[in-house]
């Protein structure tokens, strides 16, 4: 546990550390690198990276859980920011879209969303990589989707279909989904080995 | 968002003896639902206690005899599982349905039994006559919009559905909810655990404060084995069902030997309909015997409202749409 106790408050002999209300310090580890940040236990994991990380890649659309533009990954998995708390994920790596290039070398993902001009004002392609990236990842370990016909099925094509589905949670109000949906089918043609961002 | 304690439990009983001890104290696991209550007012704890670090309790389990799904398992894991796939269609199915991607990998499933409901006045930003969510408020569906609303099991307190998917298959797969409390261990039968809302419409569930979901029991059956969930939304995807079908088969040659049929989208809780699957035994698996066993032993019974008579043919056809799914003739 990375956590202090700034603000403890009583609790049974064996209870664990009570973070709080007020400032606690925790580690988040993002992109391999841990950082020291003092929260409230309110804030969420995307405010603590926006805010206080200075980390702006993530965007903040809906902050409800309905738009996808937060979408980071925790563990390998893809998860929205704004409905979790940062004092939750001290132990996890977390990865968000600034970690997802190599330098100046763009992963075939992104290549591929300006291959395609799979977006306009730009707010939500954040989101929509690292979701795609992921997605990528669970249609390769077969993991099914509302699109599968038959779930029993582990062989599951990299379809329109698929894509559409598992994308769902993306929001894009200047609706280039056609041009992503394109740029997935590209990115995940033509990375045979894992791709990464995770 | 009011301010709040935030612990980390370390193992199930010091967890339970935390919530307690505490009755503004509340369990946080995937958290899609409680942190968006914060953030709206609608749940207001002076204490969370983050459960996430009980792995004893995120195992999926399955056996001869049937599954165990850990409380604390991700809807995305159960939805992979190769048992569940094999076995459990229905389960799978209404999982893959539900939410979107990322908020699979995040909300557990004790936490998706958990939700609320979708009713836009419970949700509302404004402050408006709900019984949910300030006790003794009004309804104001009641009057105002009830598209959304039931069709069976509402009360003049409160016409809200309840919106899980997987909770509809876990119904009418008579599944079991496993907690544990200060007193110990006890098993409540899926259809026991949700109350009709009468005059406590708030009161949700029969979980007593301080009790932990640990897991949900599913019995191995042919029925399982057999089944398909129907979702009817107004989106392809990442909505939440206007109504939908959990239902489950076992057919000997051409005649019905057992059907199991529950709905979702029409009431508080799951609805099954086990006089429609009493009268289908011995019937043929045909649309026919179908639609005649649901007229008589089933929607005789619905309560439409206002705005959604509509339910009552949609929640018909969509029971016959999902068996024909599985095989019934015409």
């Amino acid at each position: 546990m990375h956590m202090t106790n700034e603000a403890s408050g009583a609790g049974p002999a064996s209870a664990p550390p009570a973070l709080g209300p007020g400032p606690v310090n925790i580690t988040l580890t993002v992109n391999g690198q841990p950082h020291a940040v003092t929260v409230d236990p309110r804030v969420t994991l995307l405010d603590a990276l926006r805010e206080r990380l200075q980390l702006m890649g993530t965007k903040k659309g809906c902050d409800r859980g309905e738009c996808g533009a937060c979408t980071v990954h925790i563990n390998g998995r893809r998860v929205l920011s704004c409905v979790t708390l940062a004092v939750m994920h001290t132990g996890g790596e977390i990865s968000t879209i600034e970690g997802v290039a190599q330098g100046d070398h763009l992963h075939p993902l992104q290549a591929a969303f300006i291959d395609h001009d799979a977006f306009q004002c730009g707010y939500c392609t954040s989101g929509q990589i690292m979701s795609a990236l992921a997605l990528l990842e669970e249609i390769r370990r077969g993991e099914p989707s509302a699109a599968t016909a038959d779930v029993a099925v582990t062989s599951i094509p990299l379809s329109e279909d698929e894509i559409r589905e598992r994308m769902s949670g993306n929001i894009c109000r200047c609706s280039c989904y056609p041009q992503i949906v394109a740029s997935v089918g590209q990115a995940g043609a033509a990375t045979a080995a894992p791709v990464g961002g995770s | 968002m009011e301010p709040f304690v935030y612990r980390r439990a370390t193992d199930p009983q010091q967890a339970i003896a935390l919530l307690a001890a505490d009755p503004q104290a509340a369990f946080i696991a995937g958290g899609t639902e409680l942190v968006n209550w914060l953030k709206e007012g609608i749940a207001q704890p002076r204490a969370l206690i983050d459960i996430n670090g009980l792995r004893a309790l995120a195992t999926i389990d399955a056996g001869p005899a049937g599954l165990r799904l850990g409380a604390l398992a991700r809807m995305s894991e159960v939805a992979a599982h190769p048992a569940v796939r094999r076995a459990y269609p229905v389960i799978v199915e209404a999982l893959v349905k539900s939410a979107s991607a990322q908020l699979r990998n995040m909300a557990s499933m004790a936490g998706n039994l958990m939700q609320r409901t979708r009713c836009p006045y419970f949700r509302a930003d404004a402050a408006l006559p709900c019984n949910k969510r300030t006790p003794g408020s009004g309804c104001a569906s009641l009057r105002g919009r009830d598209r959304h609303a039931a069709i069976f099991g509402w009360s003049e307190s409160c016409v809200a559905t309840h919106p899980s998917d997987v909770a509809v298959a876990f119904a009418a797969l008579d599944a079991v909810v496993h907690v544990r409390g200060p007193a110990g261990e006890r098993m409540i039968p899926f259809e026991e655990f949700y109350r009709l809302p009468g005059d406590r419409p708030h009161d949700e569930t029969t979980l007593h404060h301080g009790e932990l979901i640990t897991a949900i029991g599913v019995p191995a059956a042919p029925v399982a084995v057999r089944s398909h969930y129907l979702k009817v939304r107004e989106r392809t995807s990442y909505e939440f069902a206007l109504v939908s079908a959990a239902v489950g088969v076992d057919v000997d040659g051409t005649t019905i030997r057992a059907a199991r049929i529950a709905l979702g989208g029409v009431a508080p809780k799951p609805w099954r309909l086990r006089a429609a699957e009493a009268a289908l035994a011995g019937r043929p698996f045909t649309a026919r015997a179908l639609r005649a066993a649901l007229d008589v032993n089933a929607f005789a019974e619905a309560r439409p409202r206002r705005e959604n008579a509509f339910k009552v043919e949609l929640a018909r056809r969509t029971v016959v749409r999902a068996m024909i799914g599985l095989g019934a003739t015409a």
